[in-house]
């Protein structure tokens, strides 16, 4: 009789539990702490809401009979070619050549959101290849790339995104490369600090020991226990990806118009801002909504991942129940 | 030690010279012919010929790339494809500009920075570490141009719309000596923008790293020999903890000066950042060229005295 045998019989004389007692993997905890945060609970909806606003962009824009990328040819500008201020017509008002404020940062919206998602995977896939492939080797494979990493990120990068911008010509994807040449080394550094202490465990030596190449060490039994600082810091790239569009687009050297992004709608704010204060307001609101419920949402994956904060956490989940049970006795008497 | 320095140096100059090469190699990657955009667009072609050959575009790729090392080694940096002013003395007034704002923002941020830190590391979980929560968490979402917009469109546009006294929010960084005054009533908006953002990093990084020191073993002995806290913070703590505020302050200075594109934009301060944008609007690859290499070299030797004088600050730090 083998001992699940034994055990399985001991279920079955009279103990049957209720129900199954799921694991609780590391993952599910964190998800866990994380539903508890108000805060990221909050920048999650709002970064939703972002989401489907940026999808459903031309529909709203179809719906509304305002495009985003021509004037309103009667009610785009007043008689001294000035823009119109928020009305029932155009809701955030509208720019130097008359087009509706707030379609157009809808449309932003979808810039600003591509942009920071795809140059942050670029950036995570490459930083963590050379981050294992630096950590794993060692050697003079380490001292190269360690090297290359630690240039990459000791420069300015604004002005060599400038410089490179201005070289190869200004669109949508060279905006993403450059975010993501700039950003991958970030990520490659945390990689190859975790990868460095990780590949001296036990458990690597017994896949090597088992015959695992060198390939299957790095990426089935090294990568899997990276990934939480990958995630925190992946989360915490997307909104500087943002800020670095926005930036790159303000100073003429990203998105081309006509696309809107909010970055060169703000450009274009700068001659209007001081006759019409909504130019500005609104697509620098809406970047700094994003951001916030960006870096809102990080802090939260951040504190959800690191199983030192689980203290606080479950402090919390007291305090919530004795309040609960406060009210309770309170209505009861 | 010697070693050490010997070692250091040997890699900065191979990090300039594989900088240098690859900004050479981008003046073939670019698109466009320099000889035609000098000539201007409607110049015959023999003229595109006579200034091609001027500028040595014609020779062979290795006899360019020596000539463009020869001049760099001594300190040639060619001339501006527009203004055909040298490129060693556009950057030269470039970086007084960017100097005057880079010092003074840096003092801003570094008070602000580490005594927010302070006393939300030694206050954590209060008031005041939430307040400081807010404002790390607003510095570092703010794009610094949308900060720098909203405080010129308030401080210079609303003050003087409003007949209250107003800063100055335009034109390039005047020189200190010839007003003083003037030059410290231009240059206190961009330091506020420049040092928020920053003093968000610099507080967020003393807070971490002074909570870390303070769970050491020799604050408890400080402790516990009846120091008050105030001297076992401020003395015992904050000294090793400022360690490495020290060092990324050094490599924050060292990319600072290399151009703080954005701030310099917003005020139109006309420093390197601002020097580089233009030129890459206009398609002016010597300048360019020029800044890359002046912020390789900036960068470079401001890691190579931080990585330095690290060592001495801090004798844990093995000198491998």
């Amino acid at each position: 009789m083998s001992l699940t045998e034994i055990e399985s019989g001991a279920v079955d004389a009279g103990l049957e539990p209720k129900q199954e007692i799921a694991g609780k993997s590391p993952w599910l905890l964190a998800m866990r702490r994380l539903r508890q945060d108000k805060a990221s609970m909050i920048s999650l909806a709002v970064i939703i809401l972002l989401v489907l606003a940026a999808l459903l962009a031309p529909l709203i824009s179809k719906w509304t009979g305002h495009p985003f990328d021509i004037g309103d040819r009667r009610f785009g500008l007043d008689r001294d070619g000035l823009p119109y201020g928020p009305s029932g017509r155009h809701w955030f008002g509208t720019d130097s050549l008359g087009r509706d404020v707030f379609i157009r940062t809808l449309y932003g919206a979808r810039v600003s959101l591509l942009v920071g998602v795809v140059a942050t995977a670029i950036a995570t896939v490459a930083g963590v290849i050379v981050g294992l492939l630096s950590g794993y080797y060692g050697g003079p494979i380490d001292t190269v790339l360690a090297r290359f990493i630690d240039v990459v990120l000791s420069f300015p990068y604004l002005i060599f995104a400038i410089a490179l911008v201005a070289i190869l010509g200004p669109s949508l994807w060279v905006t993403i490369l450059v975010i993501a040449f700039f950003n991958w080394a970030a990520m490659a550094r945390i990689v190859r600090g975790q990868t460095l202490s990780l590949k001296e465990k036990e458990y690597v030596e017994a896949a090597r020991s088992l015959g695992g190449s060198d390939g299957r060490i790095m990426f089935v039994e090294i990568m899997p226990n990276v990934l939480a600082p990958v995630i925190v810091l992946a989360s915490l790239m997307i909104p500087i990806a943002i800020v670095f569009e926005a930036t790159l687009s303000y100073v003429g050297l990203g998105i081309v118009p006509p696309t809107a992004s909010w970055g060169n709608m703000l450009s274009d704010a700068l001659r209007t801002y001081q006759v019409a204060w909504w130019t500005l307001v609104v697509p620098a609101g809406f970047l700094l909504i994003t951001t916030v419920a960006f870096n809102l949402l990080g802090d939260g994956v951040r504190d959800a991942l690191d199983p030192r904060t689980e203290r606080i956490f479950a402090m919390k989940r007291k305090k919530d129940r004795k309040a609960v049970e406060k009210q309770e006795a309170d209505a009861r008497a | 030690m010697l070693r050490f320095i010997i070692r250091r140096l040997l890699l900065a100059v191979v990090v300039m010279w594989l900088v240098s090469t690859g900004t050479f190699l981008l003046f073939f990657i670019a698109p466009g012919n320099p000889a035609k955009t000098i000539a201007g667009p409607k110049a015959p072609p023999q003229t595109v010929e006579i200034v091609k050959h001027r500028l040595g575009l014609d020779d062979p790729v290795i006899v360019q790339y020596g000539h463009f090392l020869g001049r760099l080694l001594h300190g040639d940096l060619g001339y501006s494809f527009f203004s055909n002013a040298s490129v060693g003395s556009i950057l030269a007034g470039g970086l007084q500009a960017t100097i005057s704002l880079v010092l003074g923002a840096s003092v801003l941020w570094l008070v602000v920075g580490v005594t927010v830190g302070v006393l939300s590391a030694t206050r954590a979980r209060g008031v005041m570490d939430r307040a400081a929560t807010v404002f790390v968490l607003g510095g570092i979402s703010m794009p610094t141009f949308v900060l720098g917009l909203t405080l010129s469109f308030i401080f210079f546009f609303k003050f003087e719309q409003w007949g209250l006294p107003y800063l100055q929010a335009g034109g390039p960084a005047p020189d200190i000596t010839t007003d003083p005054a003037f030059w410290l009533n231009r240059m206190i908006l961009p330091w506020i923008t420049l040092a928020t953002v920053q003093a968000a990093t610099y507080s967020r990084l003393t807070r971490g790293s002074l909570l870390d020191v303070l769970g050491e073993d020799y604050i408890r002995t400080a402790r516990s020999k009846g120091l008050t806290e105030r001297r076992v913070i401020y003395r015992h703590g904050l000294r090793s903890a400022l360690t490495p505020v020290l060092t990324q302050f050094g490599v924050d200075i060292g990319a600072l000066l290399g151009g703080v594109v954005v701030t310099e934009q917003v005020f139109g301060l006309q420093g390197i950042g601002q020097l580089t944008l233009q030129a890459s609007t206009n398609g002016d690859l010597p300048v360019i060229i020029g800044v890359v290499l002046l912020v390789a070299a900036i960068v470079t030797v401001a890691n190579l005295i931080v990585d330095i004088s690290y060592s001495f600050l801090d004798p844990r730090v093995r000198l491998s």
